[in-house]
């Protein structure tokens, strides 16, 4: 079976690589381009450890082909953070301690990230829905709620200030 | 898990796509969403030797207002279906519905065509395009055909699709004046599949029931319209006592698949329940 070229934005750059059809997305991130963030969890699109963001939605990694991203614009938690300043959400993930195993984190993260731009000053209610593709079997999801909630005071701070 | 591999069409119009069903035969598969697709593949229940990505197909995506008709194109993802204008201003039980199918994520993917033409009677577009009498736009070699939404879905994973149609679009009327409207859905937690559900739109005049469906999700082979429970209120002002008749009659019917979600009974008698709340809700709304 022959192998397609594709041509993506990945966390700002310009990338093209030969991969085959069948390569799913976390595969292609993980393996092909050593970007491990994205996590394996339980790739039936359940868990959402492997949450990405494709030209500006939450995706999940796993249920989707990498040649489904040519032409596309993919963040994934490493492009969060920029000259090694934490992202917003990244620090109050950090300050509130939205974790304990990690392993949900770097879906969490970039759910987080995209819902929040989605929606900037949600309720609790509404994190809880907005997160609800993502699973925590460590925290009771408490201290992520927090997070998220830091995180939109954060960003919205930001934004007054450079208003 | 890895799909078995394929060869990957990315066709940029329908009749690029149909040409290419036609030539590549049975052997090909139409990839929407890929939810429920690709994790078939992953555990090789299904093994396409090619892939119709339809995703690159602008017409194909969207909700217009042609006429009386309203026009959702197939590749309409979920999440798209809960923000349109259109559909929350004229067949508001869509949007509602769309809101309780899998998680924020998955709905940025899924799509109201893929969710009616894979056939899975635990989707539940299909109860909800019964319960809006919806017709399906259906593009083959032949041309574009209409099929109902009562003469479309035929088992389990079985629709009137031939290996070469594209279903294209959906389409509805808006819903009748004052029409009240509910799907309620019982799910053992977020991005499952109903352990029972039910959609009801009404619309009363003079107090009486003037207009009533009631549909089932997932109680059996098929997405059900429950004739003899849409009966039972055609016509009549309702009370509580006609409404456990109608629940009643809507559980003779039931056939649900027993597995983790609930033996027979339970899921049987979880339907009688969804389909008295479906009704209540929607009575409440109706004006």
């Amino acid at each position: 079976m022959a192998k397609q070229i594709v041509k993506m934005t990945l966390n700002g750059q310009q990338i093209e690589q030969l991969v085959d059809s069948r390569t799913l997305l976390v595969h292609f991130l993980r393996e092909q381009m050593n970007l491990t963030g994205a996590h394996i969890g339980c790739e039936t699109s359940q868990c959402g450890a492997c949450t990405i963001d494709i030209d500006g939605e939450s995706v999940k990694a796993c249920t989707h082909l990498a040649v489904q991203c040519d032409g596309s614009d993919v963040k994934t938690v490493e492009g969060l953070a920029e000259n090694g300043v934490l992202h917003p959400v990244q620090e109050a993930f950090y300050e509130e301690h939205g974790l304990q195993c990690g392993y949900c984190t770097p879906g969490m993260l970039m759910r987080s990230y995209r819902f929040l731009q989605e929606n900037p000053n949600p309720t609790e209610d509404e994190i809880r829905t907005g997160i609800s593709g993502n699973l925590c079997r460590c925290t009771g999801y408490q201290n992520i709620i927090k997070a998220v909630q830091s995180a939109a005071t954060k960003l919205q701070d930001n934004e007054t200030a450079s208003a | 898990m890895i799909p078995p591999n394929f060869e990957y069409h990315r066709p940029a119009t329908v009749d690029e796509a149909v040409g290419l069903l036609t030539s590549l035969g049975s052997e090909a598969k139409i990839l929407a969403g890929g939810h429920s697709l690709l994790p078939m593949m992953k555990l090789r229940f299904a093994m396409p030797e090619h892939l119709v990505d339809i995703n690159r197909i602008p017409e194909l995506s969207g909700v217009s207002v042609v006429g009386d008709d309203i026009v959702i194109g197939a590749m309409t993802t979920e999440n798209a279906v809960i923000a349109d204008p259109i559909l929350n201003e004229k067949v508001p039980l869509l949007p509602e519905a769309a809101k309780l199918i899998a998680d924020p994520q998955v709905r940025n993917r899924g799509t109201i065509g893929g969710d009616i033409a894979h056939g899975d009677p635990a989707n539940d577009h299909p109860a909800l395009a019964l319960a809006c009498d919806a017709v399906m736009t259906v593009v083959g070699p032949e041309g574009a055909r209409q099929i109902p939404a009562s003469e479309f879905f035929l088992g389990t994973y079985w629709t009137a699709l031939n290996d070469d149609d594209i279903l294209t679009a959906i389409t509805v009327k808006a819903f009748p004046n004052g029409a009240g409207f509910s799907y309620r859905k019982l799910k053992r937690k977020t991005g499952d599949w109903a352990t029972a559900a039910c959609a009801v739109v009404v619309a009363l005049s003079g107090g009486s029931v003037s207009h009533i469906r009631i549909t089932l999700t997932n109680l059996g082979p098929t997405a059900i319209r429950a004739h003899d429970a849409e009966a039972v209120l055609s016509g009549q002002t309702v009370t509580d006592e006609l409404i456990k008749q109608a629940a009643e009659k809507a559980m003779a019917i039931c056939d649900p698949a027993e597995d983790l979600r609930g033996d027979v009974e339970y899921k049987t008698a979880m339907a009688g329940q969804m389909v008295q709340r479906a009704i209540a809700e929607a009575l409440s709304r109706a004006n």
